[in-house]
């Protein structure tokens, strides 16, 4: 019986279900009644808060919140960069793996430059510090072990603790408190009691299901006809666990979870597509029992469901359709497995690619480079969009920047003050939510403008006319969406790629967490004016498909001339089917033009 | 300011020491003692101890007495893993598929199945499709003097279905194929 189409709903109703009791234990861990702190687990938060030199919980205003989560920041990246810096030296490195810098590059004139570019380091410190993940090296060929567990995997838990802990401050500051809690407490709380323990469950369920863990070095084999292979492995499981949890997606091998180390079963993959999206949906859930708004919160779980299954169901339709390049009689007319495992197939690779990008995760099972058009139109899209799930904590301060749009649209369009969780929203936190919305189409548009006009992103595009394009875009969504996928074809170890997206992954990261920080902060102060006949209520069905309404109208106009630009380009192009193929003149034959003469 | 940073770098000592060191050893523990032969790589012996490969892991087989796996756009390289990432849309991927398809005896009588014909994201897919196992057959029996139906039998013998009520597909595991087609053992602990 062929049973393909149930993966979808394994991938999503696992989740869907997990995340109803771990929103209610994050709750209770992350956020304990006074009379709780310090008793019982909570007992073991303190004792590391006491290690730490912060015995006693400050109670502190946002902005010291913000200055302590920017400090704490800051040490992560130099000591990090200190690491990967020092890699030849260090131990844990049984395969020799020489420094980082060590890659070089091919110049725009095709020139190698071995060893010159210390950017990488750069980039992949400010990729892994801003919780995504964009690499720029090959995990298996360029890291030590010692870097993959002490630089990389180490961000991978601590990254996603610290969106967690500025939500949690937000949701605080929503609450009406003006001390938005203690930074060190939250990040030791969401360590020890979410991340942790998560990622204990799901490294020994891969290790069962043949994730290796170990530190030997690469196994030399003699292969059946005589052949000889070096089988690069290490401690993956523990690596790849926290890799899906934590919203992160850096591969410890170069394909990601494509790789059979990483992902060697139907079951791993089934493990790692749940903890792909169980985070951040348990967020929004916690976000509704903090405030006491459960009905709002499903209002907004529902919105971001929505629109990941109606990007899921489009990966999917698209990738059963034959991969362009494989139509022809010599070829048995199949789904499109370029790019694709077999123990996988096309159904759960389209699957895992809408939660990877609407989820900030950013792992693969499979290239996305290699989608058929319309498939690969959705992840770039959900990354435009960035509010479907994503980044853990992060990717809810995104949905919170929209609802405050929302709310405040729908006010005006009725003639009344707009409120949200009955306080006013006014011109101050209106302002602020329009920056956090804006900077992101903003870096994205003018980034690909500047790398697509000139040699720094056109001579290395992988792929010719407007999927080279759609490289380019990718990378600059993927990064300012602090997501870290990519259409890998793209040849981006370079100097300019390396500095312009690790700017680009800061200013995705850092303004998207301290902007709605300060609208909380000012929020918190107001005086709450109790719900009346001419409140607009935010937890029904109206509210949420006005939400959506406003979500994808900004996303549209923000960017639709790029995405017409690329994948829809594409799509009309050669080879995306036999009747676009064999029509003459092609339809985007002027737009392929355009591109190839701005080239 | 400064005792922030203090705290700071208080914190990161912490958090290295819990996650980047217990945890992976704690993983690495109990990893190593409930699944050794997994944890090491799930490698395949030989009597003498030397390793044939991971059964995880595609190798190049390219003699007519073996099954071939699918084509890998990093030649099997378990070292620097990767797909070709090539856009549907780019003539170089359909020069490749014709190729291919040419290599392994393809025609339009008798089409090869499309997963045979496509590289895989990893380059180092240890499976095929049933259909793309049978498709060589043939030339198997052919080169090894067998009859096509005994290598036929070894095929079905050897699909995998697990996975099937998470809709993952029947599969064929090329190297272990290949293995007992030689008339081995798997070698495990």
């Amino acid at each position: 019986m062929d049973l393909t189409w149930i993966h979808p709903i394994w991938a999503v109703g696992l989740p869907v279900a997990l995340a109803i009791p771990l929103g209610l234990w994050m709750t209770r861990v992350l956020d304990p009644p006074p009379e709780r702190e310090g008793r019982g687990l909570d007992a073991l938060a303190t004792l590391v808060t006491r290690a730490i030199g912060r015995g006693h919980p400050t109670p502190m205003t946002w902005l010291e919140y913000g200055r302590a989560m920017l400090a704490f920041n800051l040490a992560l990246f130099v000591i990090t960069f200190a690491i990967l810096w020092a890699q030849p030296r260090l131990p844990l490195n049984p395969d020799q793996k020489g420094s980082l810098a060590g890659l070089g590059y091919k110049d725009p004139a095709g020139v190698q430059h071995d060893g010159a570019d210390t950017a990488v380091i750069f980039n992949t410190v400010c990729s892994f510090v801003t919780n995504t993940n964009l690499q720029h090296y090959s995990g298996e060929q360029h890291l030590s072990y010692f870097s993959q567990l002490g630089a990389v995997m180490w961000l991978q838990f601590v990254t996603p603790a610290c969106g967690l802990a500025v939500m949690l401050a937000v949701i605080r500051g929503l609450r009406g408190q003006r001390d938005v809690g203690d930074f060190w407490r939250d990040m030791v709380r969401s360590v020890l009691f979410v991340m942790l323990p998560l990622a204990l469950v799901t490294a020994f369920s891969l290790a069962a299901t043949s994730v290796p863990m170990t530190f030997a070095g690469s196994a030399p084999a003699t292969t059946l006809e005589g052949g000889s292979q070096a089988i690069a492995r290490g401690p993956v499981a523990a690596f790849v666990a926290i890799k899906q949890l934590g919203t992160n997606g850096g591969g410890f091998f170069g394909p990601n979870s494509a790789h059979p180390f990483e992902n060697p079963t139907p079951w791993s993959n089934l493990i790692e597509v749940v903890a792909l999206t169980l985070v951040p949906m348990a967020s929004v859930l916690m976000f509704g029992r903090m405030l006491r708004e459960r009905r709002h919160a499903r209002v907004l779980f529902g919105v971001m469901l929505t629109m990941l299954l109606i990007g899921a169901g489009i990966v999917i339709a698209a990738e059963l359709r034959p991969n362009g390049a494989m139509i022809r009689p010599e070829i048995a007319s199949g789904p499109n497995m370029e790019g694709k495992e077999v123990r996988f197939g096309p159904v759960a690779t389209a699957t895992w690619s809408a939660a990877t990008s609407a989820t900030s995760n950013g792992s693969v099972n499979g290239m996305l480079d290699s989608l058929n058009p319309m498939g690969g139109l959705v992840p770039m899209a959900l990354m435009m969009i960035n509010v479907d799930f994503s980044g853990v904590g992060s990717g809810f301060l995104n949905m919170l920047m929209f609802v405050i749009a929302a709310v405040f649209i729908a006010g005006l369009m009725v003639g009344r003050t707009p409120e949200y969780l009955g306080r006013k929203i006014e011109a101050k936190e209106v302002k602020l939510a329009m920056v956090a919305i804006l900077i992101h189409p903003l870096v994205i548009t003018c980034g690909t403008a500047l790398f697509a006009a000139t040699t720094w992103g056109s001579s290395t595009t992988a792929n010719p006319g407007a999927h080279g394009f759609s490289e380019i875009l990718y990378e600059f969504t993927s990064s300012a969406a602090n997501n870290g996928s990519g259409f890998e074809g793209l040849s981006d170890n370079n100097p300019a790629w390396n500095i312009a997206t690790g700017v680009v992954l800061l200013l995705g990261r850092f303004p998207s967490l301290l902007l709605p920080l300060a609208i909380a902060g000012s929020l918190a102060v107001k005086k709450p004016t109790p719900p009346s006949l001419g409140t607009l209520p935010t937890d029904n069905f109206t509210f949420g498909m006005t939400l959506m309404g406003v979500v994808l109208l900004v996303g549209a106009l923000s960017f639709m001339p790029a995405v017409v630009m690329g994948p829809v380009a594409d799509a009309l192009g050669k080879g995306a089917s036999p009747a676009a193929a064999s029509a003459q003149p092609r339809v985007s034959q002027p737009l392929v033009q355009v591109l190839k003469d701005a080239h | 300011m400064t005792r922030d940073f203090k705290t700071a770098l208080a914190l990161c000592l912490a958090t290295f020491l819990i996650t980047a060191v217990a945890y992976p050893a704690v993983v690495w523990g109990g990893a190593q003692l409930l699944f050794p032969w997994r944890a090491r790589g799930s490698l395949i012996e030989r009597s003498d101890r030397t390793v044939v490969g991971s059964r995880l892991v595609a190798q190049s087989f390219k003699s007519p007495r073996y099954f071939h796996p699918r084509p890998s756009a990093v030649d099997y390289k378990a070292d620097g893993a990767g797909g070709s990432n090539l856009a549907s849309t780019n003539p170089q991927l359909a020069e490749m598929a014709a190729a291919q398809a040419a290599g392994e005896g393809g025609s339009a009588d008798r089409p090869l199945p499309v997963d045979l014909a496509s590289r895989s994201g990893s380059g180092l897919d240890p499976d095929l499709s049933v259909e793309s196992a049978l498709f060589q057959v043939d030339r198997v029996a052919a080169a090894r003097g067998v009859r096509p139906e005994a290598i036929r039998e070894a095929v079905m013998r050897r699909v995998d279905h697990s996975g099937w009520i998470l809709g993952a597909p029947p599969r064929v595991n090329v190297l272990e194929l290949n293995w007992s087609l030689d008339d081995h053992g798997i070698v495990r602990d």
